[in-house]
């Protein structure tokens, strides 16, 4: 790659893309988002194939100080990579989303979707803490204005709950933030993850980490914003929301909790162990009884994110990765059904599950890439979903038998209200005329649905792709935190044998 | 010490002085024909001072060669970057003023005439380094304050916004003098050297402490710290908006920073004594701030309130009572002040068809569909207050807690951060109603050139491009920081 900035050209794409959406006609604007979001879906598959899988640590490294008391530093890992691959891949799929959807303030709207993919690939490839900071924390505004503006009925006060309840959340790992760098010196987060902090100190630095990241993920029970959201939000912000803002939580584990406090993420292991289990098993119920499809999907959201915190304090290789594929599998496979609930909302208006019925009838294609999603969000063996639950699963077993057993249980409700829901919406008679005729996909929707289930099927399928550039930083994280790794409960006994001469020494002896 | 170096040392006050007392000449002759004439006038004399200071800033000046009148007065890089802070709120004042009071008829030379002997009174607040200086510096100011409140003399409220202002006042300054009696009496001297050495000499006396707590009683009601806040909302909302915008930024500027050096050079070896009580008033001020502002229906009540808010965050830097911890309080000072022009002025421009002022919430519903680059200034501005980054706003919010972590005080600093979610509150707000209610499209006012290029610098220089003046602003904090002596 030479020395051809690309970090900080992904970034300043979809930045000058807003900037021009803010001052353009609904149509110019349109067209510019998109080229903005395809050239950097571009200059991702172009960073991808020059990542060196088993090369340096920290790749594409860029360091400037531009600013008093941090810097400007760029740099990212095999982790970082696939997230921000799954950035770019949504986000042209959001825009496509809201083609003809969004039909007021189409420039805002185009712009803060950019500034949204700016900010959070932004995230995903901060080197330095206090940048880091500023990247997760702006996301806030953006996101607050397209609920705000663009969402439902009850979009004030989901949009208010929103931004409250995760800004509660992350200022006091600022004060935290600010403790580390006192105490270690230095700003850059590749040197934090080496720096042994004291055990005292790092349990109160992981709390107040946990608090942020907790809210983000988000983790029961401080995960009651996210349904609010969701349900509010238009169908490219819920697609987004899903996709890879829940994926800042579980990346700020990864990256922070976990390999600069391993003591005490050892320490409140069983916390979090105990609440995904809550979580999975809560949320699938609630799930159960929803009438609102965005509302289901916001739940399944919340258990499978309780799986992927469950499988990141396995403390083993399996778990890490495990994580780290369900959340690029949730990525998908949950935006890809918000944009399937958004093709029936554009039609009929109404997220009521019992104002739809028979749609395999009238809308057969639809029908077959709603059950592949519904499938993939199940866990059915050739899809993502299977990969990431069965990894994260056998992750977790090693530590505890009796998480995995509760989580296992997710699997199982995760089924029940996937398929109860399918089958309400696409099959049965159609009681409604209105939705019986409903025309089937557009070409446009073909071209938003297709690629993201071929993607969710080649990862099923050959996962290898997606875990190989990790497959070392997830080896140097399980090193990291081996030290402190607790005993699992799995005590497998040897079996003390005989050895065949003393067996014969006695038989001799006779 | 010669005289000569000494009047060298205040010819920005000279300056200022002389110039003011000319155009008092003028006003009392020519009658307010003139008043955009003598505005001028006093603007270019605001600027001559501003390029005197500046060297003084950017060189570092401090030590005993910065020291005129026999320590009476200090020009040091310390008072010299709040100088530079007050007279540019200064200008701004005057740049707002013309097109707000001659729509109403009330434009008058007085006007620019007691910004600039308001702005004289700051600047030699900032430099005192006796208390005598220190309240003469203070009460200039302040009467020229007075004044200023009341200066549309046939408006009710502008009228008890003065009178009550003027009241309070007088008691905040009989306290502030109890108290300076009661340190005189005690340390045997006036000057911040004497007091410092009687105070540093041994344990501290019960009268010396009590000198200390009314003198910063006296001027936590200037800064408009809780508990001595009461009077901010009904004076803010009363007074003439850019009187109001000039009392939110330079006055704020001068009493923060004289309480700095009081706190430093006077009481610098005593800092656990006056540290809690900075503590109490800035825990106290970012809650009653922001809980206060959640109600408001008048948005000057508001940036009222979210004045107190951000004292709050400023003291929290001046508890921390180091270099780092004084750095920080300039520097946020710095992005407050853009801040609060950036806000008056963007407020300026809510005018309706017939050119009356708008000020409350209900005006500017859906302004971002009628008005979209005023609100989106507005948002900006906001966000900042608010102090979620990527704006400006956020990085003094920094850099004052970052100060408190390294001071030791984790508590005050979780506490204070926790309690600026309260305030994203109504912040917030702000957006809803512009961005997310029905238009009521009742903004009309036309353009306003003068005020449109302001909030243009100010919202440049809070965005995210703001982020690259952060190594000069902070680098020009710390040596005006590091001009004051700090004790052990």
């Amino acid at each position: 790659m030479g020395g051809f900035p690309i970090l900080s050209a992904m970034l300043l794409v979809p930045l000058v893309g807003a900037i021009a959406c803010l001052f353009s006609e609904a149509k110019t604007a349109r067209v510019i988002a998109l080229v903005a979001t395809l050239i950097d879906l571009a200059l991702g598959i172009v960073l991808w194939m020059n990542f060196d899988v088993g090369g340096a640590q920290w790749q594409f490294t860029e360091r400037a100080a531009l600013f008093a008391g941090f810097d400007y530093a760029l740099g990212i890992d095999g982790i970082a990579l696939m997230l921000i691959m799954l950035s770019v891949f949504l986000m042209p799929v959001c825009i496509g989303a809201s083609w003809t959807s969004i039909t007021k303030r189409v420039g805002e709207y185009m712009a803060a979707f950019l500034l949204m993919e700016v900010l959070m690939i932004g995230v995903f490839m901060a080197q330095d803490i206090l940048l880091f900071y500023i990247f997760f924390e702006a996301s806030l505004i953006p996101m607050y204005l397209i609920i705000g503006i663009w969402g439902g009925d009850n979009r004030i006060y989901a949009s208010y709950k929103f931004f409250l309840y995760t800004l509660l959340g992350s200022v006091v790992m600022l004060i935290a933030m600010l403790w580390m760098v006192m105490e270690a010196g230095t700003t850059s987060i590749p040197e934090l993850m080496v720096y042994d902090f004291p055990p005292q100190a790092q349990t109160w630095l992981w709390l107040a980490f946990f608090a942020s990241f907790a809210v983000k993920m988000p983790m029961w029970p401080v995960h009651t914003w996210l349904p609010d959201a969701h349900v509010q939000a238009p169908t490219a912000g819920s697609v987004i929301l899903a996709g890879v803002m829940l994926k800042l939580g579980g990346y700020g584990m990864i990256r922070f909790s976990l390999p600069m406090f391993p003591e005490a993420s050892a320490q409140f292991m069983w916390l979090v162990l105990g609440l995904s289990m809550v979580a999975v098993v809560v949320t699938s119920l609630i799930a159960l009884v929803q009438h609102d499809m965005k509302k289901l999907i916001a739940y399944s959201s919340v258990a499978h994110m309780g799986i992927v915190t469950a499988g990141l304090f396995a403390f083993n290789t399996q778990g890490l990765e495990g994580a780290m594929v369900m959340m690029l599998s949730h990525g998908l496979v949950s935006g890809a059904l918000f944009l399937c609930v958004g093709v029936i909302y554009d039609r009929l208006h109404t997220r009521e599950i019992s104002r739809y019925g028979g749609l395999a009838i009238n809308m057969p294609a639809y029908a077959t890439i709603f059950l592949f999603f519904t499938m993939a969000s199940i866990g059915l063996p050739g899809t993502s979903g299977f990969v990431a639950e069965f990894l994260s699963l056998a992750g977790v077993y090693q530590i505890s038998s009796w998480a995995a057993f509760v989580c296992t249980t997710g699997i199982i409700l995760g089924a029940a209200y996937m398929l109860y829901l399918y089958r309400r919406v696409a099959f049965g008679a159609q009681v409604n005329e209105d939705a019986a005729a409903m025309p089937d996909l557009s070409t446009r929707e073909y071209l938003l649905l297709v690629p993201i289930a071929a993607a969710a099927l080649w990862m099923g399928v050959y996962p290898e792709s997606f875990l190989a550039p990790m497959r070392q930083d997830i080896a140097v994280l399980d090193a990291r935190v081996s030290r402190a790794a607790p005993q699992g409960d799995a005590h497998f006994k040897m079996g003390t044998g005989v050895s065949a001469e003393e067996a014969h020494a006695e038989g001799e002896a006779h | 010490m010669e005289l000569s170096t000494s009047l060298g040392l205040v010819l920005p006050e000279l300056i200022l002085s002389l110039s003011g007392l000319v155009m008092l000449l003028f006003a009392a002759w020519g009658g307010d024909r003139l008043s955009s004439s003598i505005s001028v006038a006093c603007c270019v004399a605001l600027g001559a001072a501003f390029a005197l200071v500046a060297p003084s800033v950017c060189a570092g000046a401090s030590g005993p060669g910065t020291m005129a009148f026999f320590g009476q007065f200090s020009a040091d890089a310390y008072a010299g970057m709040a100088k530079l802070m007050i007279y540019a709120a200064s200008g701004a004042a005057l740049i707002v003023a013309p097109r707000y009071f001659d729509r109403l008829g009330a434009m008058r030379a007085e006007y620019p005439v007691l910004i600039l002997f308001a702005a004289l009174g700051m600047s030699i607040m900032v430099s005192a380094s006796d208390l005598l200086t220190l309240y003469i510096g203070l009460e200039l100011n302040s009467l020229s304050s007075y004044v200023l409140a009341s200066f549309l003399r046939s408006n009710e409220k502008s009228a008890e916004a003065g009178l009550k202002y003027f009241v309070l006042g007088a008691l905040a300054s009989g306290i502030l003098l109890f108290g300076m009696s009661l340190t005189y009496g005690f340390t045997g001297g006036t000057s911040f050297a004497a007091i410092q050495a009687a105070a540093s000499a041994g344990e501290m006396s019960t009268g010396m402490l009590f000198g200390l707590i009314f003198v910063l009683a006296g001027l936590a009601f200037k800064i408009s710290a809780v508990p001595f806040h009461m009077w901010t909302p009904d004076v803010y909302e009363g007074a003439p908006t850019p009187v109001t915008m000039f009392f939110a930024s330079a006055p704020k500027v001068a009493a923060v920073v004289l309480l700095g050096r009081v706190a430093v050079e006077a009481f610098g070896s005593q800092a656990d004594a006056w540290r809690q009580v900075v503590i109490f008033a800035a825990l106290a001020s970012i809650v009653v701030g922001a809980l206060g502002a959640i109600g408001q229906k008048n948005l000057k009540r508001l940036l009222a309130y979210s004045s107190i808010n951000n004292v709050g965050f400023l003291l929290v830097g001046l508890a921390a009572a180091t270099q780092a911890g004084l750095a920080a309080m300039l520097v946020y000072l710095a992005i407050y002040v853009v801040m609060t022009i950036g806000s008056f002025t963007a407020l300026l421009l809510l005018r309706d068809a017939e050119g009356n002022q708008l000020e409350t919430f209900a005006d500017i519903a859906g302004l971002s569909t009628t008005r979209p680059a005023l609100a989106w200034c507005l948002l900006l501005i906001m966000f900042s207050l608010a102090g979620i980054p990527p704006l400006m706003g956020f990085w003094g919010k920094l850099v004052v807690f970052w100060a408190a972590v390294e001071a030791n005080l984790l508590a005050l600093a979780v506490l204070g951060m926790a309690a600026s979610v309260i305030g994203a509150f109504y912040y917030l707000k702000f957006v809803k109603v512009m961005f997310f209610d029905e238009p009521i499209d009742r903004v009309k006012g036309e353009a306003d050139t003068a005020n449109w290029v302001l909030l243009a610098i100010c919202a440049v220089l809070i965005s995210p491009v703001g982020y690259l003046l952060t190594g000069w602003l902070v680098s020009v904090a710390n040596t005006a920081a590091g001009s004051l002596p700090l004790a052990g």
